[in-house]
């Protein structure tokens, strides 16, 4: 098993995520992030997809995924090749016991206060999944309330586009 | 202009070369009807009994004539009797543009009645499918559906129409029929790669598809087999692609394949796959398939080139154009080894035909060949009587099997061959089982008021056959619910339905109930008796590779 990170430019129109999604449960992949959102111009979205699976059956998915009429372009990001990061919101136990350690944490890793109250403190956390992973370890000393991740979004390092791969 | 929904979708039917629909009214597509009515001069409507046999009819239509089927119905249930229909044509690679009705945009989303979601059903099942949202919209999406259905490799596409689209008005001008994404040929690197390893090969074999048949190679094909001296052999979807008594034709392959042709393709060093894909219905084990043969691939969608273990040089492009590049770069060659090889498998294959005189099912069809004409049609249903027809039918032109494939819908044929008759003009045979015909029966009301003229052929042992045979060989003869003890005389069923029919038992009376038929007008039915315990040989079992291919059974 390969974890897989790949960009689909998309026409932006209602149940074209269905569409690509639908694609991955057909072929049994189970994704594990997945983001959405409008690119530098309306009529394109850009979906983001993580996934493990093997090299075969990406490709396999990768070929079919270009067969939907609303897909514009794919692009498989690699991580040497690529700047990737993902959001985390994570709402910790405001303790008087801890709260010293867990700010010296949060501040250790750069992580922002966005909210503080009298039971509980949210964390605003940015970085390469590897970063918010060992963030979410260490805060696992203390009591996490609820946390919640974007997923993540990726672009290629230079200037190259994922436009300029296709034929729209 | 200014004209209605409804009026925008029949005169862009018109306007795209569509003169015949098969479909069925109801409450959410009644304003289609209205501009049916309204333009019955310039577009025939057939009323099917029920909405999947107007599926498979628009299906039969598109496969007799490469042109696009149109099927209409409305919402709710009319919508999901299509989707076994639109699956057929999805897993066969058939243009289709299938058309319901909805509710209006307004009571989408509260369960109001008759109101599906049919756009999120048939997405696994369509290449695209629309919801138009507003009336603009409708011209041009009825276009692209029928562009994109004939596009690169066929299949059906889905237009959801709510009722308020139907009714509003726009201005409509009338455009040319949409042209589908123009087809190209393979890269020369490609082509020159592919040359190398045909060039190099010393048993070549060539393995086509219903693809081949969509791109109309025929001819190229064939030159390409004189060239280099090889075999050739095709998958179900391909049968009527070259003519069937051609001298290096050896017939359909796989698990139910001619013996030499599957042999054939097992021992080539050199496989050339044509708009086909090795579904496992043709490899068998993936793992001990046809080992030592190198593949070059032409396939027009580029997600079959990967499927299979072996060496493959794959070409996403159009058979025909690619092939015409391809063969100036072949040479000449003969290879007297590989055609003695072929001879003797020819000569196995002979020793362990199934010569036994009377009804047999060899027998049976051999007698309805003698009645073909060259472009008579034929459709099947799907078990037995489907493969038996697939190894003995004789075909002179393409497009004339008319048969359910990788989706293998019993029910299809009496849809599928009323299709096909409209589509050609001809009379067309439907070859169907007990079972199968049991299933769309129905349609013989259609084909009755219409009068179609078919010769329906019905193969009766009173037992769902394929499946006993999987269960005298692999289950211990536990006949499981596939013996059919039901008291239908089908003759009489025939003639309930206002059609004529007849009861055989030997072959000189199928031979002249076949004459009857061919001269009646309208639907004539021949129940046809044959034994319960005939066999569908050869067989590869399930999983198994051509070294476990089953030739005979008991004595």
């Amino acid at each position: 098993m390969n974890r897989y990170t790949v960009a689909v430019l998309v026409r932006n129109q209602y149940g074209v995520l269905n569409r690509v999604t639908s694609m991955f449960r057909r072929r049994q992949f189970n994704i594990n992030a997945l983001t959405v959102s409008e690119t530098e111009s309306t009529d394109y979205s850009r979906i983001t997809v993580q996934f493990d699976g093997e090299e075969t059956n990406k490709q396999q998915l990768i070929n079919q995924l270009y067969k939907l009429p609303d897909v514009c372009s794919i692009r498989e990001l690699r991580g040497e090749d690529s700047v990737s990061c993902e959001l985390m919101l994570i709402k910790m136990k405001n303790d008087g016991a801890t709260r010293e350690q867990v700010f010296a944490a949060a501040n250790a890793f750069g992580a922002v206060t966005a909210d503080y109250a009298k039971d509980s403190i949210v964390f605003q956390l940015v970085g390469d999944q590897r970063k918010i992973d060992s963030f979410i370890e260490l805060m696992r000393e203390y009591t996490i309330l609820e946390l919640c991740r974007t997923g993540i979004v990726s672009l290629e390092r230079g200037s190259s586009t994922i436009r300029k791969v296709t034929n729209i | 202009m200014r004209l209605s929904g409804a009026d925008i979708i029949v005169r862009t039917l018109i306007e795209q070369g569509c003169r015949v629909v098969f479909g069925y009214p109801g409450g959410q597509i009644i304003n289609v009807y209205d501009s049916l009515y309204k333009y019955s001069n310039e577009i025939e409507h057939i009323l099917t009994a029920h909405e999947q046999g107007a599926a498979h009819a628009a299906d039969g239509y598109a496969r007799a004539t490469g042109r696009v089927g149109v099927v209409i119905s409305t919402s709710g249930p009319g919508a999901t009797n299509l989707v076994t229909g639109i699956a057929t044509a999805y897993l066969d690679s058939v243009p289709l543009v299938a058309i319901t009705g909805n509710v209006s945009t307004t009571q989408i989303g509260y369960d109001s009645f008759q109101e599906i979601d049919i756009t999120g059903i048939t997405l696994p099942i369509t290449k695209h499918n629309y919801f138009v949202n507003h009336v603009e919209q409708l011209a041009d999406t009825v276009r692209d559906a029928f562009a994109l259905a004939q596009s690169g490799r066929p299949g059906p596409v889905l237009i959801d129409v709510p009722k308020d689209v139907q009714v509003a008005m726009t201005d409509y001008s009338p455009a040319p029929p949409a042209l589908p994404e123009e087809r190209q040929a393979a890269k020369g690197v490609r082509i020159f790669e592919a040359a190398e390893y045909i060039n190099a090969s010393r048993k070549p074999f060539i393995y086509f598809g219903g693809g081949m048949i969509t791109s109309g190679a025929r001819d190229e094909v064939l030159a390409l087999a004189e060239k280099i001296d090889a075999p050739i052999g095709c998958s179900m979807m391909g049968i009527s692609g070259v003519p069937t008594d051609h001298p290096r034709f050896l017939g359909m392959q796989g698990m139910h394949g001619h013996y030499a042709s599957s042999m054939a393709m097992h021992h080539a060093d050199c496989i050339i796959a044509l708009g086909v894909r090795f579904n496992d219905r043709v490899t068998g084990n993936r793992e001990k398939f046809a080992k030592n043969a190198k593949i070059v691939h032409i396939d027009i969608d580029g997600s079959e080139l990967s499927k299979t273990v072996n060496e493959v040089r794959g070409l996403r492009a159009d058979v025909k154009l690619t092939l015409d590049r391809l063969l100036p770069l072949i040479e000449k060659t003969e290879h007297p080894d590989w055609q003695a090889e072929i001879a003797q498998l020819r000569r196995e294959e002979a020793e362990n035909a199934d010569n036994r005189e009377g009804m047999t099912p060899r027998r049976v069809i051999e007698t309805l060949n003698r009645h073909l004409d060259a472009d008579t049609p034929v459709a099947t249903d799907v078990g037995q009587h489907q493969m038996w027809a697939a190894q003995y039918l004789n075909f002179r032109n393409s497009r004339r099997f008319i048969s359910s494939g990788g989706l293998g819908t019993m029910g299809f044929g009496m849809g599928g061959a009323i299709g096909a008759s409209y589509g050609t003009g001809q009379r067309t045979v439907l070859v169907t089982g007990d079972g199968s015909f049991g299933m769309c029966l129905n349609e013989m009301a259609t084909a009755v008021t219409y009068n179609v003229p078919l010769v329906i052929l019905i193969m009766n042992n009173g037992v769902l056959g394929m499946v006993r045979q999987w269960q005298t060989l692999f289950f211990d003869k536990h006949y499981s619910n596939t013996v059919l003890d039901r008291k239908t005389d089908f003759v009489k069923l025939a003639e309930a339905f206002g059609a004529k029919g007849e009861a055989v038992s030997d072959l000189a009376s199928l031979d002249e109930a076949l004459g009857r038929a061919f001269q009646s007008e309208g639907p004539y039915l021949i129940d046809c008796a044959i034994d319960k315990d005939e066999f569908v040989l050869p067989m590869l079992p399930p999983g198994g590779s051509m070294d476990d291919i089953i030739i005979k059974v008991g004595g």
